[in-house]
């Protein structure tokens, strides 16, 4: 762009800044489209016309060479077998499969992790925000200190401290157990509910006693004014029995041959890198809240203190509730963050979609297709937990606005 | 600075949880402090070869010791040593001289700018001095220079980028956000393969950038995505009626922009690009992942020395100590800045 | 604005685009074969890895190693000097691509020959020098005494190697059960068999000989008697410069062929007296043959008074970490190393 001379009207300014200064004369597609691309139309076409050509010089560049590497680019490969064998499968894998299938199980893997890494981190994460605003000062220095080691270093060095600490969990044969858990290095067993005649019956007995919990209180609310803890007691205790007598079982976990079997597992590699990816992001989602909480004006805590309540409900009732605009957006950047970062799984042993395209794209040499992948689905999962966070955002703010407008 | 505190009715209640709170964190500190301390003093080596370290069970001095010049210079010949040092030096003051505000202003940009070059300058040579290839280039210093000519390339162009996504024109709009979100969404990694792998495919044949120009290309348009959002932040928060009366006066686009919109739009977003200046500054250590010799993965393969094998954690923990050394300096300084800034 | 204006300004900005393109993109570097890329760049790209024994950076920054001293090798056969060669780290992921975008002139960093590779991948190999097999590395607490015992272990495996297809393989051929982790990174792969997070890793028999010394106790782990495939590892180069092939090919040869004829760096300078025909053109006593191939009559004389023999090389970078020879031996002493006639 080269820079016009004064006497040329204000073009290229910020959206804001200029808003008013467009006045669409005629109405119509045609003419809502002229004003929609805006000034300067043919140097814009130019422009896109330039990219378009140093893109198609790179894609013809990069034909010739695959060409000559005796590669034939497209996704063909994905229906042919893929001969390794994966560690870690949600759904049941095994040398042989396609790559399609070792692909979605790479998927499944890292939506897995993200999800558990931006459930704990959450947690985590306002719990210390919350502690950095006690009134200890001890706890608070802690607090901050965490803060600062664990956002000052790399990641990746945090994570290999992870996956270092749960190899140092004693080996299958010498592991802890207590209560049905047992810690190893062969990954964190917790005893598991199986069922051999099926979930059907035991899962319709279950849902039922929720639901009639749920109407049970409801009408408890209406007719006494509050609800009851008795009735959650008895519903909790049906649904047992019914459970029980279906046929499930509590599966816990034994040694068998070189490895603990039965139960249910988290694998130390997946440990590790929710572990890594938890204490990493609570750290910043912790600074968010902090601030979150600091935005709530200091009068309506004790507007809330003079009505009665405790401190514990002026958080839970007051304060976060209002916090939570300020919160939302700045935490929705932060699990895209996380998402992404689990990519890092690649590092540590974790069969995330990185590590299985990167294998994938070893074993076929379909380097490009293999990327290709990576970054649409990565696309794909920031957009959908953009637009979901956007939705919830848009009702957090709505309610406090409809609150504010109705005083 | 705390604004508020949860104050209890019942105050000694609360002062019993707090002093709890306070011991159970202490007591922690004291443990953690204890082994740390066991490992890097009580038990460790001071002096000795691989087999003396070995058998002892703590930290490998003489394995730093002996792995100090290749963790900080990688392959970098020893008779030039010099170089690397005065960019690590140079880079290191500059970044010192920006971080007060007395000296803002064209200068810097300036100063930024010949620094970068005669960075790059010094470390590859020609002009009387030895020419050393990038391929030997390694440690710290490539860590910081790259960190910093990405910078240097990602902050002008994420001032248009974000500039464009305000504009009136849809077609550089839709461009500069496609753009942006595409970036962001994907994994710093995929870019880093994108780099290794494909780059090199979408060249004529014969043509050959290395490896650490393709990395710093690729993580240049990275970082650019995400600076052009912390920008667009300070853009929306300048007032309409500020360039309605630029244009009043008869003052060009560009002039505008220069002199009224990114003075103002800057100094907004300061702190928030300190911040993630450390972030990208982190995200160097990832360059490790595709074998670049960067700070951490020089510190890796010093562990693979026959003569010094496998003394890992000793590596990664005098590199943490390096980046958290630079990070938290940075991190305080954007606190500071922040308030200073508040004040006025 | 007037149209006559825009189109003025759009043609300006295509201008201005086009010449910042031409400013931007790379220039052309002669686009011939291999050996010319070489001797104009006056110096060759080596591809290497990072394993102990094999290629390693020193305290003092400088490339160490088996493959590194036949990258030197290389540059003595080409420039008469040692040091006109440059050597960059590349992941198993990374390297087979970037030898085919023309990083490398050549990879010597523990390619497996394989068939894909030769034929779809458009690789050519040299001769193998270091005959390799995968093998597996257990704890010795397991009490297993072969591969087969392994039912339902969990096995390390290092990824982007032939090594995570060949342990699926052989456990799907024995109709055995096993659970995989894996682990790119080398440190963490030793850790995981450390901590007894595997029960065993696999890796060639090579690799796994040199990561046992880095092991706090070696002693605790037993490497099981199966190879369950065998791995030459050759230098590789891309198809079309043959002239370049023969040069990485002879070079090998010419290590192996002084160590059986017993010429080392050391008693090489005596060998200039001898009065073996085959040992004077070797030597370049007799430039005739030199003359024939083009190259320095000196060129094999100097590869030996600096990096030395075969024996020499192996024993060098490879015996302080406990490697045996094996089949890394001359055809005549039971191996399978063997040079073809210099004539």
């Amino acid at each position: 762009m080269r820079r016009r001379s004064g006497k040329t009207a204000v073009t290229f300014l910020p959206e804001n800044v200029t808003d008013r200064a467009v006045r669409p004369q005629q109405r119509g597609p045609w003419a809502a489209l002229v004003a929609w691309w805006g000034p300067r139309p043919f140097a814009q076409i130019a422009v896109l016309l330039g990219l378009a050509a140093l893109l198609l010089w790179f894609g013809h560049n990069a034909a010739a060479a695959l060409h000559r590497a005796g590669i034939s680019p497209g996704f063909a490969f994905l229906g042919r077998t893929a001969n390794f064998q994966i560690g870690e499968a949600p759904i049941a894998f095994q040398a042989g499969d396609t790559y399609l299938r070792a692909i979605a199980v790479g998927l499944l893997n890292t939506l897995k992790a993200a999800l558990a890494g931006c459930l704990s981190a959450t947690i985590l994460g306002v719990a210390l925000g919350v502690l950095s605003l006690t009134r200890s000062r001890f706890v608070r220095a802690l607090v901050r200190s965490y803060i600062e080691v664990i956002r000052n270093t790399p990641l990746l060095l945090q994570l290999f401290f992870w996956i270092a600490l749960a190899h140092a969990l004693p080996g299958p044969r010498q592991a802890p157990a207590a209560l049905g858990v047992v810690l190893s290095n062969r990954g964190i067993f917790v005893p598991a509910l199986t069922a051999p005649e099926g979930w059907a019956l035991p899962l319709a007995g279950v849902g039922l006693a929720l639901i009639s919990a749920i109407l049970g209180n409801r009408i408890l609310a209406r007719s006494i004014g509050r609800g009851s803890a008795l009735v959650w007691i008895l519903a909790v205790l049906a649904a047992g029995s019914v459970a029980i007598s279906s046929g499930v079982t509590l599966d816990l976990p034994h040694l068998q041959g070189f490895n603990i079997r039965g139960g249910a597992s988290l694998s130390p590699e997946f440990a590790a890198l929710v572990f890594g990816l938890t204490i990493k992001f609570a750290a910043s989602i912790a600074e968010i809240v902090r601030a979150g909480i600091l935005s709530v004006p200091q009068g309506q805590r004790e507007a809330a203190r003079a009505l009665g309540l405790n401190e514990a409900q002026i958080l839970r009732l007051v304060v976060l509730p209002q916090a939570l605009r300020v919160i939302v957006p700045l935490i929705t950047s932060n699990f895209l963050d996380l998402a992404k970062d689990s990519s890092l799984a690649v590092a540590i042993g974790f069969p995330d979609l990185v590590s299985i395209l990167n294998t994938t794209a070893n074993t076929t040499g379909q380097a490009i297709e293999a990327v290709f992948i990576m970054t649409v689905t990565f696309l794909a999962i920031n957009l959908s937990v953009a637009a979901l966070m956007n939705r919830y955002n848009t009702r957090v703010a709505l309610r406090g606005q409809g609150r504010g407008a109705g005083r | 600075m705390i604004g508020f505190k949860f104050r209890s009715g019942d105050g000694l209640r609360a002062d019993l949880r707090g002093l709890a709170l306070s011991l159970a964190a202490v007591v922690l500190c004291l443990l953690v402090l204890r082994e740390l301390a066991d490992w890097l003093l009580v038990q460790a080596t001071f002096a000795g070869d691989m087999a003396t370290c070995r058998a002892a069970e703590g930290a490998c001095w003489p394995f730093l010791v002996a792995k100090l010049r290749f963790i900080l210079f990688a392959f970098y010949p020893t008779d030039q040593l010099w170089r690397p040092i005065a960019v690590i030096v140079g880079l290191l003051s500059l970044m010192g001289v920006s971080a007060l505000p007395r000296f803002w202003g064209k200068g810097l940009l300036a100063g930024w700018g010949f620094g970068l070059a005669a960075a790059w300058g010094l470390m590859s040579g020609g002009v009387g001095l030895v020419p050393v290839s990038v391929n030997d280039w390694g440690g710290l210093p490539v860590t910081l220079l790259l960190w910093a000519s990405c910078m240097g390339f990602a902050f002008p162009a994420a001032i248009l980028l974000a500039l464009a996504r305000q504009s009136r024109m849809g077609g550089l709009r839709v461009l500069s956000v496609l753009y942006i979100e595409v970036m962001r969404a994907t994994p710093m990694v995929a870019i880093l393969y994108f780099a290794m792998l494909i780059l090199p495919l979408g060249l004529p044949e014969g043509v050959i950038f290395d490896k650490i120009t393709r990395a710093a290309i690729m993580t240049a348009l990275f970082f650019t995505a995400y600076l052009a959002e912390v920008v667009r932040g300070g853009l929306q928060t300048i007032p309409p009626g500020q360039a309605e009366a630029a244009a009043a006066l008869g003052i060009g686009y560009w002039r505008m922009v220069q002199l009224v919109i990114l003075p103002q739009a800057l100094q907004k977003v300061i702190p928030g690009l300190v911040n993630l200046a450390i972030g990208f500054l982190l995200a160097t250590s990832l360059l490790a992942v595709i074998g670049v010799f960067d700070l951490l993965n020089a510190a890796k393969a010093a562990t693979t020395d026959p003569l010094w094998l496998g003394f890992h954690d000793e590596a990664y923990l005098f590199v943490a100590a390096i980046y958290f050394a630079l990070c938290f300096g940075g991190s305080r300084y954007s606190l500071w800045l922040e308030r200073r800034l508040a004040r006025g | 604005m007037s149209t006559l204006q825009t189109f003025r300004n759009a043609a300006r900005t295509l201008a201005a685009a086009a010449a910042v393109a031409a400013a931007v993109l790379p220039t052309f570097a002669s686009a011939g074969p291999t050996l010319d890329r070489i001797k104009e760049r006056g110096v060759i790209k080596v591809g290497v890895g990072t394993t102990p024994g094999f290629f390693a950076p020193d305290s003092a920054g400088k490339w160490q190693g088996f493959f590194i001293d036949y990258g030197r090798a290389l540059s003595i056969a080409v420039f008469g000097s040692p040091d006109k060669v440059e050597f960059t780290s590349s992941s198993p992921q990374q390297r087979l691509p970037a030898l085919q975008a023309g990083e490398f002139d050549v990879l010597l960093s523990g390619v497996t020959v394989t068939i894909t590779r030769a034929f779809k991948l458009g690789f050519h190999f040299g001769p193998t020098i270091f005959y390799d097999g995968q093998a597996i590395l257990a704890r010795k607490d397991l009490g297993v005494k072969s591969a087969s015992e392994l039912d339902g272990a969990t096995i390390g495996v290092q990824s982007g190697t032939t090594g995570e297809l060949n342990i699926a393989d052989f456990f799907r051929k024995t109709g055995k059960a096993f659970s995989p982790v894996t682990i790119e990174d080398t440190s963490e792969f030793l850790a995981a068999l450390e901590s007894g997070r595997v029960d065993a890793i696999t890796q060639d028999s090579s690799d796994l000989v040199g990561k046992l010394q880095q092991l706090k106790k070696p002693d605790d782990y037993v490497l099981l008697p199966e190879r369950l495939s065998k791995e030459p590892l050759a230098p590789a180069i891309v198809a079309g410069d043959d002239r370049w092939l023969e040069i990485v090919n002879w070079t090998v040869y010419a290590t192996i062929q002084a160590e059986e004829w017993g010429i080392t760096s050391k008693n090489v300078d005596t060998f200039l007296t001898s009065q073996d025909p085959a040992i004077q053109r070797f030597l370049g006593v007799d430039p005739s043959l030199a003359q024939d191939i083009g190259l320095d009559p000196k060129w094999a004389y100097n590869i030996i008074k600096t990096v030395g023999n075969y024996g020499e090389i192996y024993e060098r970078n490879l015996a302080p970490l406990g490697w045996e020879r094996g089949y890394n031996q001359l055809w005549t002493k039971g191996g399978l190393l063997y040079a073809p006639p210099f004539r």
